[in-house]
């Protein structure tokens, strides 16, 4: 492995102990999806993605849409790590009056979209990807969604538009950890196959470990993947991932650590690092 | 006099076309319903700022959200009786608490399809819409306001909900006397007895009672409030002072609309009486719009009525607390 994903590993480490230290703090977050997007969103944000975290509002930045709005510690983490805002700001999460809600708002620098009910990011993604190709512009559109999210039909919907709007400058991402609230996905409401639902969309698929930051990193560097088509990457990932006890747990979904577990959790995490 | 037949969509659209030639930046999304609209030409004519997303209200939303993140001017436009309700969370979420820039044109609204029933009336929308925080809330009442509204709105940044009817409508307002401002009301006729105050298209009805009402000494003023959010105060409170009653119309249940609004600026700060109407808590008869309209007594005549039933009530406001400016 080359220094570069070396250093993203690391640097995905670290945001795994922070997002953890700051639900601790906040005896509130969703622990597990948390945990499981944040290769992904260390990929895009570290490697994929063009911005300036020093002018957010750059008109040709890529954007990016966390659909999967609950899954917001790590996305907080690494929209400061990124330089959107002072790190000093995440030790605010949970407390009143904090730019940092339990959803992403546009009040936190960076943040494309209010996001928390689901299925709303890619339609909006959508709309951004549209506009794009109105104005002629290179940049890209990217949404992470949630494989529970995929049960809104509103999912389905925008998919069959960039479909149909051949938008090869949007992807989409979904976090395919096979867990959501109630339990194991296909016993909670079959989305298998996934992959056959996207391509009769028109959508071109790729299928990728999506805790693996050199994999996802090489296949959404391809752009377009393939012309006239819009991209979905379906990440495979554990819910909980880097920690024992809370990994494939659907009760982690938004569950707080104790005092002995963040120890715990700690421990394994730092060791990631050797 | 109805206006050469043009309904409000029309006046729209033809509005929106003019100013979309020279703005790229404006674009016309709808669901299916370019007809219904009246959008046809405009596809025709700009094809490239003109986004067809097929029968999927949740997701026009959605994308005009998105292209107005982008720096887009969307009007999302379709039936008032699906936007208000089927992708509510959509316009609650993308439009109303993100603040994005898009302007949801709500055609056909209230009881306007008639006879197609309760699915497609939109008896509800005044009160979905304005409860959210943010959302500005419009119903123009003739062609000539839908006109100038149009080009207002291309100025005015931020969420808005715009519901007009299907069918032609007669003319309030003139050419050249037509004014429009958000969330400033139009005095359009003065009266010391009762103040008559409508929205949309039960305007014209408050004006044609006010007509009816003179004849037996009854003094009503007229306003049209187009902008049902934010409510114009300023003239409630003038309204309030030289009437001492207030009787509101609307095409819409009477719980939640114009009515509840203006019943919930006098009740914490005068003590007058107000009438609403509307429609009552029922779905509503089979019947077209205007049969609805006489049967409900949303009419001249049914106003009149209301009116005077109410006429012999007490005044029993003080001037002199409203001149305290307690609003």
């Amino acid at each position: 492995m080359n220094t570069e994903y070396k250093e993203l590993e690391r640097k995905a480490v670290e945001i795994r102990k922070k997002l953890l230290q700051m639900i601790f703090n906040a005896k509130s977050g969703h622990t597990g999806g948390a945990l499981s997007s944040v290769d992904i969103l260390t990929t895009l944000f570290f490697h994929t993605m063009n911005y300036h975290s020093d002018k957010p509002g750059w008109s040709d930045r890529d954007r990016f849409i966390l659909s999967k709005g609950h899954s917001v510690e790590g996305y907080y983490c690494v929209l400061a790590e990124a330089g959107f805002f002072p790190k000093e700001v995440l030790d605010t999460y949970g407390k009143f009056q904090s730019i940092l809600a339990g959803h992403p708002t546009r009040k936190v620098p960076g943040v494309e979209l209010n996001s928390g009910a689901l299925g709303h990011g890619l339609s909006v993604g959508v709309g951004m990807a549209l506009a794009a190709k109105m104005d002629h512009k290179k940049n890209r559109v990217f949404v992470l969604m949630g494989d529970g999210e995929q049960g809104e039909g509103s999912v389905m919907e925008a998919a069959n538009s960039a479909g149909h709007n051949r938008l090869d400058n949007l992807t989409a991402i979904i976090d395919r950890n096979f867990l959501q609230i109630s339990g194991h996905t296909e016993s909670v409401m079959s989305l298998e196959s996934l992959s056959s639902r996207w391509k009769a969309y028109h959508w071109h698929v790729d299928e990728a470990n999506g805790n693996n930051i050199e994999e996802l990193a090489g296949l959404l560097d391809t752009y377009p993947v393939e012309t006239g088509k819009p991209h979905l990457v379906i990440a495979y990932t554990i819910k909980g991932r880097g920690v024992s006890f809370i990994e494939n747990r659907a009760e982690w979904h938004h569950k707080v650590p104790s005092a002995e577990q963040m120890e715990q959790a700690i421990e394994e995490l730092n060791k990631m690092l050797k | 006099m109805e206006s050469d037949n043009i309904p409000c969509r029309q006046a729209f659209t033809d509005k929106l076309l003019e100013l979309a030639k020279k703005d790229r930046d404006i674009i016309a999304v709808t669901t299916d319903a370019r007809g219904s609209v009246t959008l046809n030409q405009f596809a025709e004519v700009l094809p490239d700022q003109f986004v067809e997303v097929g029968i999927a209200e949740q997701n026009a939303i959605g994308v005009g959200a998105g292209l107005a993140l982008s720096g887009k001017k969307p009007f999302v436009c379709g039936p008032a009786c699906f936007y208000s309700a089927r992708s509510y969370e959509q316009v609650k979420v993308d439009v109303a608490y993100t603040r994005t820039n898009v302007k949801i044109i709500a055609v056909s609204g209230g009881v306007s399809y008639g006879a197609l029933g309760s699915t497609h009336h939109s008896l509800n929308d005044i009160a979905a819409m304005r409860v959210l925080p943010d959302m500005t809330v419009i119903l123009p009442c003739d062609v000539h306001q839908t006109g100038i509204l149009t080009e207002v709105l291309t100025h005015f940044d931020g969420p808005v909900y715009v519901r007009m009817g299907r069918g032609a409508v007669p003319e309030v307002y003139t050419k050249d006397n037509a004014v429009f401002e958000i969330g400033k009301a139009n005095l359009l006729l003065e009266g010391k007895d009762v103040a008559l105050i409508g929205t949309g298209e039960t305007v014209y009805h408050c004006l044609q009672a006010a007509g009816e009402l003179k004849k037996s000494g009854i003094s009503a003023c007229v306003i049209d409030m187009h902008t049902v959010k934010p409510l114009d105060t300023d003239i409630l409170r003038n309204a309030a002072l030289k009437t001492g009653r207030i009787v509101t119309v609307e095409e819409h249940h009477v719980f939640g609309g114009l009515g509840s609004a203006v019943a919930e600026w006098v009740v914490q700060n005068c003590n007058i009486p107000v009438k609403i109407l509307g429609f009552p808590d029922e779905n509503a008869v089979h019947g077209s719009s205007g049969e609805l309209f006489a049967y409900y007594g949303l009419d001249s005549k049914g106003i009149c009525k209301s009116v005077r039933e109410i006429f012999n009530r007490r005044k029993d406001y003080t001037s002199k607390h409203l001149q305290k400016g307690n609003n």
